[in-house]
């Protein structure tokens, strides 16, 4: 049986309850098979005035439709399940509602299931009422047009970016600058004496974040640590990474082995690039900087050493 | 009504009637926060974002999780603040600099004789060598994430060149005050360009202006350095920030 959405579900329990005299609780378990359906002798509402059984066969009426009459006849009528009783819809009326307002008729599988109509045998099937006779219709549940299949798309969890992305990058910015004052407040940066190109010093260093290359060139053949590493590792290997590792998890669990090699670099990279920064002194051998001081002018003013 | 109290008065009508006036909501569009009547609803919040340029580099609305500090650290906006920084502190030493034998003069005077000059000088090194450690740390941030996975792999390229291009900026700017740290640095980094197969000499030739480090190589480094470069790091960060957002914002949780 479909799913019958709750509010439908109650508003025709309330026309149930209407139509039966009974309470709009009572109406909603009888429909959910919860308690037995109410069963009453005969229908108020339908008042037949010819009682002559209409021949068989007249008006094909859909299964659906209820020996109406059946209420009349004495013995086996008044055992009609309840499910019979609800809606004695005619074809006629039902023309008459919109596409949208249809005049459904509540399933109920359990009494239904178990006996068959036991009118069959006495009352006809198929009814025809004379066009005098006095039907009252009554709404069971409005059906809204709407497509079968609604295309649902995950709700993402959203947040305004004012105020709530902002403030906290705000706040960012002023501590990042708060620090680069007070940096540039307590650190001098270094100016040696003018540029000569007659006095080499001993060591020469590039910039820190070369001094990894440097250190690797002291290593291998200059074409190889100078040019090779740092374009094919450094440039194209790098640029082409995300077309290289296809694996789409982000989870580092799933991605074990991109951790490891983008661990192994960091290592590796920062290892040279300390190794690099102090322990590199005159003729670039290696010196200890808590003995023989540190050789990279950058941090001159950063520790006082003799 | 006391005097304190008609004072009082007079100061909130005077004020609401400039801010309400036409000169100010003139120059800021409805849900600005320094308009007259600006009442914190959804509404007004989005107005914030959608009608100021500056803030226009964000969507109206982005994902919960993307706002927690221990997602992102903040460390792609810093990177692109420490630029401004840079930008700003650059511009205003520039005032006081001459790339040519004078380079050094001037940045001993800057150190000396002018108002603010050594500051403003350490905080333009400093900030330079925090933007170069911020951006690569922000790539290892993107990297741990998997944030260059699909739809972001085409970002990722365009971070790793501006990750060069923070690089070479650094290089030509530690030219400029001309001591002997300055023109050794770059002699050994130039001398690396050196090692280019087949056209090695010509590349050092072009970066030297010469065959090695001459005040000819300082105004080439220094042209680089406040024109060519930031020219072409903005219109790769353009790039970067509007794919940013046309990738879908920022990646996903874990």
């Amino acid at each position: 049986m479909v799913d019958i959405p709750e509010h439908l579900l109650q508003r025709s329990a309330e026309a149930r309850a209407k139509a039966l005299g009974i309470s709009v609780e009572q109406a909603m378990a009888e429909m959910k098979g919860q308690s037995d359906p109410t069963i009453i002798s005969k229908e108020p509402e339908v008042k037949v005035i010819d009682e002559t059984p209409a021949p068989a066969a007249e008006t094909p009426a859909p299964a659906a439709e209820t020996p109406a009459p059946a209420a009349e006849t004495p013995a086996p009528a008044a055992e009609t399940p309840a499910p019979e009783t609800v809606a004695p819809v005619k074809e006629e009326h039902a023309a008459e509602t919109t596409e949208k307002v249809a005049a459904v008729k509540i399933e109920e599988k359990a009494p239904a299931a178990k006996t068959p109509p036991p009118a069959k045998a006495d009352a006809p099937d198929e009814v025809d009422f004379a066009p005098d006779v006095k039907v009252t219709q009554r709404l069971l549940t409005v059906v809204k047009a709407k497509p079968i299949q609604k295309p649902v798309k995950e709700p993402i969890d959203k947040v305004n970016t004012w105020p709530h992305l902002m403030l906290p990058e705000f706040v960012a910015l002023m501590a990042m600058t708060a620090f680069l004052i007070f940096l540039s407040a307590i650190l001098q940066a270094p100016l040696l004496e003018e540029a000569n190109p007659n006095v080499t010093p001993n060591p020469a260093k590039a910039p820190w974040y070369f001094l990894g290359l440097q250190e690797m060139l002291s290593y291998w053949d200059p074409q190889i640590a100078g040019v090779m590493i740092p374009t094919v590792v450094g440039l194209i290997l790098w640029m082409a990474f995300p077309y290289i590792d296809r694996n789409p998890e982000t989870h580092p669990s799933k991605r074990k082995f991109a951790i490891m090699f983008y661990t192994f670099f960091l290592a590796g990279a920062g290892t040279l690039t300390i190794i690099g920064v102090l322990f590199r002194g005159p003729g670039w051998n290696w010196v200890y900087p808590w003995i023989d001081g540190i050789w990279f002018d950058d941090l001159l003013d950063w520790i006082h050493f003799e | 009504m006391s005097f304190r109290d008609r004072l009082k008065e007079t100061r909130a009508k005077a004020s609401d009637g400039f801010r309400g006036g036409k000169l100010m909501s003139s120059i800021f569009r409805p849900g600005s926060p320094f308009r007259k009547g600006y009442v914190d609803s959804p509404r007004n919040r989005s107005y914030v974002v959608m009608n100021n340029v500056l803030y226009h580099l964000h969507p109206v609305k982005v994902k919960r999780h993307g706002v927690r500090l221990s997602y992102t650290l903040c460390l792609g906006g810093l990177s692109f603040f420490l630029f401004i920084v840079l930008t700003i502190t650059g511009i205003w030493l520039m005032f006081y600099f001459r790339p040519t034998e004078l380079a050094y003069v001037d940045i001993q005077n800057l150190q000396t004789t002018i108002a603010f000059g050594s500051l403003v000088r350490n905080m333009h090194r400093w900030g330079a060598h925090l933007m170069v450690l911020v951006v690569f740390l922000h790539m290892s941030r993107v990297f741990y994430h998997g944030a260059y996975k699909a739809p972001r792999e085409f970002n990722w390229v365009i971070g790793v060149i501006l990750l060069l291009l923070t690089l070479l900026l650094s290089f030509t700017g530690y030219l400029l005050p001309w001591d002997q740290l300055a023109i050794w640095a770059v002699t050994v980094g130039g001398n690396m360009a050196g090692y280019v197969p087949v056209v090695g000499a010509q590349v050092k030739f072009g970066l030297f202006a010469g065959l090695e480090a001459t005040t000819a190589t300082l105004l080439r480094f220094y042209v680089l350095h406040v024109l060519f470069f930031p020219f072409i790091i903005v219109i790769f960060m353009a790039v970067h920030f509007w794919r940013v957002r046309k990738d879908g914002g920022i990646s996903g949780p874990l």
